[in-house]
This record gives structure tokens, sequence and C-alpha cells, in this order.
């Protein structure tokens, strides 16, 4: 009777928990109402983990003994990891916000992968199709793991290049298919096949071994550039696997929000691929670093240095002004002084947009979230698309901090390896404006054409200290008018 | 219930559950696509949920290990992944509303970082 009303609570709680995300993740279509989305999810979460304590009125008849003792590894267990990462979570700083989520994909891939485990070690799978999803689950799981903390490490800048050796594709393949085969093993062995030389739970503890050394060897040769693709990837690959756990589990909480979040993570993976103008295959299966760079001597001229306070001013008595920051803005902590620049602009009835480009930040929408961290009101910021066609009648771009994005010659030079990628159309503006350390080619290593190009002027100098110069000539002019 | 039909269900479970997270994030503007990020790692922190069960029906010395790791994990992604993504939105604010003082406290933390 109390077990079958545990149960009846528990599903109840865990639709109401797989609804509620939906419900919040539904909210976030608007800046507006997505603070109060995550608060419902959040509801829900309390629900789910709340109910799931009912559990114990179910427990098999091996672990009722251990009781008492497996509440309290539970209780610890959610203390330390829900206050920990809590108090991380609250503090960490927005520039590190890809590592907290390439750390997140990890921690969910590890508890999925670690689900898998027990079950796998107790024995618990009944039937066929239930131990080959359960191992399906654990070794989707276990890579998300091993290679979000390769992610989290290139990211984090731990790892600095990356790492690659001949063959390596090979020896990814191979490791694959062993992992694959060790699985092949297992399924023999709980069958009952005989003659496999080793014991069900070592060819277990190989089979995980196994995955994780495949989520490394996959993961070690892909370049810093491409991480925003790789997160994305492993958020999706995370979500698979609870989702698949969940079948294991017989839990249509985890089924359904795995699922959700499997599809939120494709999409994603997706959006970036096409932003930085390359295919998932691509990313996974190529290295960027090895691209051949375009030829400098395509582009004749050459860069116009500027100073500061002559293009404040000029911004200053333009009607219409264009920002286009990139990660390098966030890289010199300029935020603060650029809004405060853009405020002085707006009092004199400029109009500033911010245009926003996909792979502007380290991972999808981080230039958003670093704007919005300074103060910059959403509605200013737009994105490529709902931008692009302003461009042209705009008196004044700005470029900081950001290069690839704004390079002409992804439209027209074919020899070039980023033609084809989406761009800003900066350089269709009157005037353009680039704040940058010095001459010299982008982190990327390619020449950008617009840096050349008749409307184009370059001002030098890291881009705070620029900012504290335009911010003082225009307010100098303020003085001089009053 | 027999097993054909509990698996069909499952996959017709899977497949409109997929459906409905592609639809939903689809109207996501790209503006949110972090915090979206960040609030989809939240939502598979339900993984607690599951290493709890596992935990609860632990036998031996291993199991117990591996479902209190397994728990640990869960509870950190969930716990983080709410963290994070509850802080972003909040700073997202339109220019009617009242300008944020507090924004100086925010980006204090930027420059230590």
């Amino acid at each position: 009777m109390l077990t079958l009303f545990s149960q009846i609570v528990i599903g109840g709680a865990d639709l109401c928990a797989a609804f509620l995300f939906m419900f919040g993740l539904k909210r976030m279509s608007s800046p507006a109402t997505a603070p109060s989305g995550i608060r419902v999810a959040g509801l829900g979460m309390i629900a789910a983990v709340l109910a799931s304590f009912l559990y114990l009125f179910t427990v098999n008849a091996a672990a009722r003994p251990h009781m008492l003792v497996n509440i309290g590894l539970a209780v610890t267990a959610l203390l330390i990891g829900g206050a920990g990462a809590w108090f991380v979570g609250r503090k960490v700083a927005m520039t590190a916000m890809p590592q907290m989520v390439a750390i997140y994909n990890g921690m969910g891939g590890g508890a999925a992968g670690s689900i898998a485990a027990v079950e796998l070690f107790g024995g618990h799978t009944q039937g066929l199709t239930q131990l080959i999803v359960t191992l399906l689950g654990g070794l989707i799981g276990a890579v998300s793991l091993s290679g979000s903390v390769i992610a989290w490490a290139k990211l984090d800048g731990v790892i600095k290049a990356p790492l690659r050796v001949k063959g390596q594709q090979f020896a990814n393949a191979a490791v694959m298919v062993a992992t694959l085969a060790v699985a092949g093993v297992i399924v023999a062995s709980v069958l009952g096949v005989g003659g496999l030389m080793l014991t069900t739970p070592t060819w277990i503890w190989i089979f995980f071994a196994c995955a994780l050394a495949f989520g490394i060897l996959m993961t070690l040769p892909i370049g810093g550039a491409d991480m925003p693709v790789v997160i994305s990837i492993y958020n999706a690959f995370t979500g698979l696997a609870v989702g698949l756990e969940g079948f294991v589990l017989q839990n249509p909480a985890l089924m359904i929000a795995g699922m959700v979040v499997g599809a939120a993570g494709l999409l994603l993976t997706v959006i970036m691929a096409k932003a930085m103008n390359r295919s998932i295959a691509n990313v996974l299966f190529t290295n960027f670093g090895t691209v051949a760079k375009a030829k400098p001597g395509a582009i004749k001229g050459s860069e116009r240095p500027t100073d500061a306070s002559d293009a404040a001013i000029k911004m200053r008595y333009a009607s219409s002004v264009i920002i286009v920051p990139g990660y390098g803005l966030a890289a010199a902590h300029a935020q603060q002084k650029l809004f405060e620049f853009v405020k002085l602009l707006l009092a004199a009835k400029v109009s500033v947009k911010f245009a926003i480009h996909p792979v502007a930040g380290r991972m999808p929408g981080q230039m958003d979230v670093l704007l919005a961290e300074a103060g910059v009101p959403y509605d200013m910021i737009f994105q490529l698309d709902d931008i692009n066609d302003d461009f042209a009648t705009a008196d004044v771009a700005l470029v900081i901090g950001a290069n690839d994005v704004v390079n002409p010659a992804a439209r027209t030079d074919k020899s070039s390896p980023i033609f084809g990628m989406p761009i800003l159309n900066a350089d269709k503006a009157k005037q353009v404006y680039v704040i940058k350390r010095g001459q010299g080619k982008g982190y990327s290593g390619i020449v950008n054409a617009l840096f050349y190009s008749p409307n184009c002027n370059m001002v030098y100098g890291d881009a705070q200290a620029v900012l504290v110069k335009m911010i003082e000539a225009v307010r100098g002019l303020g003085a001089a008018a009053a | 219930m027999s097993f054909d039909i509990a698996m069909t269900g499952f996959v017709a479970l899977y497949v409109l559950a997929a459906f409905a997270g592609w639809v939903i994030i689809g109207n996501v503007p790209a503006i949110l696509h972090t915090p979206l990020m960040s609030g989809s790692n939240f939502v598979h922190g339900i993984v607690v949920v599951g290493g709890l069960f596992a935990l609860f029906n632990a036998s031996t010395h291993l199991e117990q290990a591996i479902g209190f790791f397994a728990v640990l994990l869960g509870a950190g992604n969930a716990a983080g992944g709410y963290a994070v993504t509850d802080r972003m939105l909040a700073m997202f604010k339109r220019s009617d509303a009242a300008p944020a003082h507090h924004g100086h406290a925010r980006v204090h933390h930027l420059k230590k970082g």
C-alpha cells in the first residue's frame, strides 16, 4: 500500500517537474519573462528531489538493511554537491561562463554514467533492451564527462594548445570500436555465454575506462575556437544520456527532460556550426589550425591610424552609430567604459545600437550577457540578421575587439579560410573605426580586408585606455559648449 | 502491460519530448542563448533523481560509492546550473527600466576574473 502510494506521489511529482521545466524554458522566449521561467523550473526540481525520498519505500530487499547508511550518503552528497556548486555559481565571472557550462555538462554526464554503473554492477537490469540502453547511456555519459573535463581545461587555459598526433583519428576510431566490442562482451556475459576470460564486473570496469578514454581522445585535438560547438555537443550528449538512463529507471521525468535537453543541445550545435561556416563533422574530425592562411599580398594599401579623441568627436556629432563588440572587449574588461561612452552619445541624441555576431563570445550569446552585465539594455542589442541592413545607413561603425566577424573577405575572397561565413556588414557604414591593440593579424591569423578599406580608420591601444580617452574627449566638448 | 506496448510508449515519449524541446528552444532568441544553455544544463540536473534512486537501492560498498558520486554530481549540476542561469537572466534590463546602480558591484567579479 505504502509502496503504491509512494510510486503515485513520485510519478506525480516527476510529471509536474517535467511540465515545469518545459514551461520554464518556454518563458525564455523573451528576456522579460525569462527570469520567472528559471524560478518555475527550480520549483519543479525541488519537488522532484523531495519526492524521490519516497523511493525509500520501494527499495529492493537486498538494499533494505543499508537504508540508514544510504540516506546519510544521499543527504551528504546533496548538501556537498548542491552547496558547493551553488557557492561557485553565485561567484563565477561572466567571462568564465563557457567553462561553467562545460563543467555542468560533465557533471550531468558523470551522474548518468554512474547510474548506469550502479545498475550494471548491481545486476539490476532486466532483459536485453534494458541492458543495451543502460550501456548506451553509460557510454554517452562517460564520454560527456571526460570530454567536458578536457573542454573545461582548454577553455580555462589549463591546456593551451590542441594536442594532435599523426594517426589520431585512426586511434580514436580504434578506441570507439574497442568500447563497443567490450559492451558486446558485457551483453554476452550477462546472457550467460561462457569462456569470456574475465568476470562481468571486470568487463564493466574496462568498458567505462574505454568510454572515458574516448571522450578525452576525441576532445584533445579540437582547437580553442571550436569549443562553443563542442560544449553544445556535450550538452546534447548529456541530455541524451540522462534520457536513456531515465528509460532504464523507468522514470518519465528523466526521459522527458533528457530528451528536451538533447534536442536543445543539437539545435544550438547546428546554429553555432552554421555561424562559423563549418559542418559539425568538420569541427570534430578536422583541425581548424591547419587550414591554409590567406595570402596577404591580395590586399593593397595600408592601415590608417587615427586619434581616439577625433574618433570620439566624430561619433558625438553623428546621428547613428553601430557598435560591433567582440571577445577582445571582454578580455580588456572594457564593457563598463564602453557603456559609459555610449551613455554620453545617447545624451547627445545619437542613435546607438550594438550588433552581435553569433560567435562574438566564446559560446552562443555570451557577448549579450557580458553587455547586459555592464548595464546595456537588451533593446539596444541586435543580432546579425536583424541589424545587418542598418549598416548601410549608419554614420559610424565602431569595431572593438572583433576581427574575423567583420572581415569582408568572407563575402568575396574564395581563397580565404573564412569564405562563406556570415559576417556583420560593418564595412558598409560611412565611417568605420576599429579599436585594436596594434597592427597585425587577429588571433585566427587571417588578414582583415576591412582594415585597409578607404572608409576605415584604426585606433590603436588597449580598449579600456582608448575608451577612457574617448569619454574625456566627449566630456570636454560638453564643458566647452556649456 | 505487455513489453511491446511499453516499448512503443517509451519511444513515443522520446519522440514527442525531443520535438517539444526542438520547438520550444527554437523560439528562444539568440540574445538568450547563453542562459538557455546553462538553463538546459540545469534541466539535465534532474539526473540527481536517478542518482538518488540508484543510491537508495545500493547494497554493496561499490554501488554505494558510485551512487554517492552520482548524487554528488547531479546535485552540483542542478544547483550550479540554476545559480548561474538565475544570475544571468537578472542582468537583462530594458532601457525604460530604472538605471541599474548595483551594476557596478556586479562588474567587480569580472575584474577579479
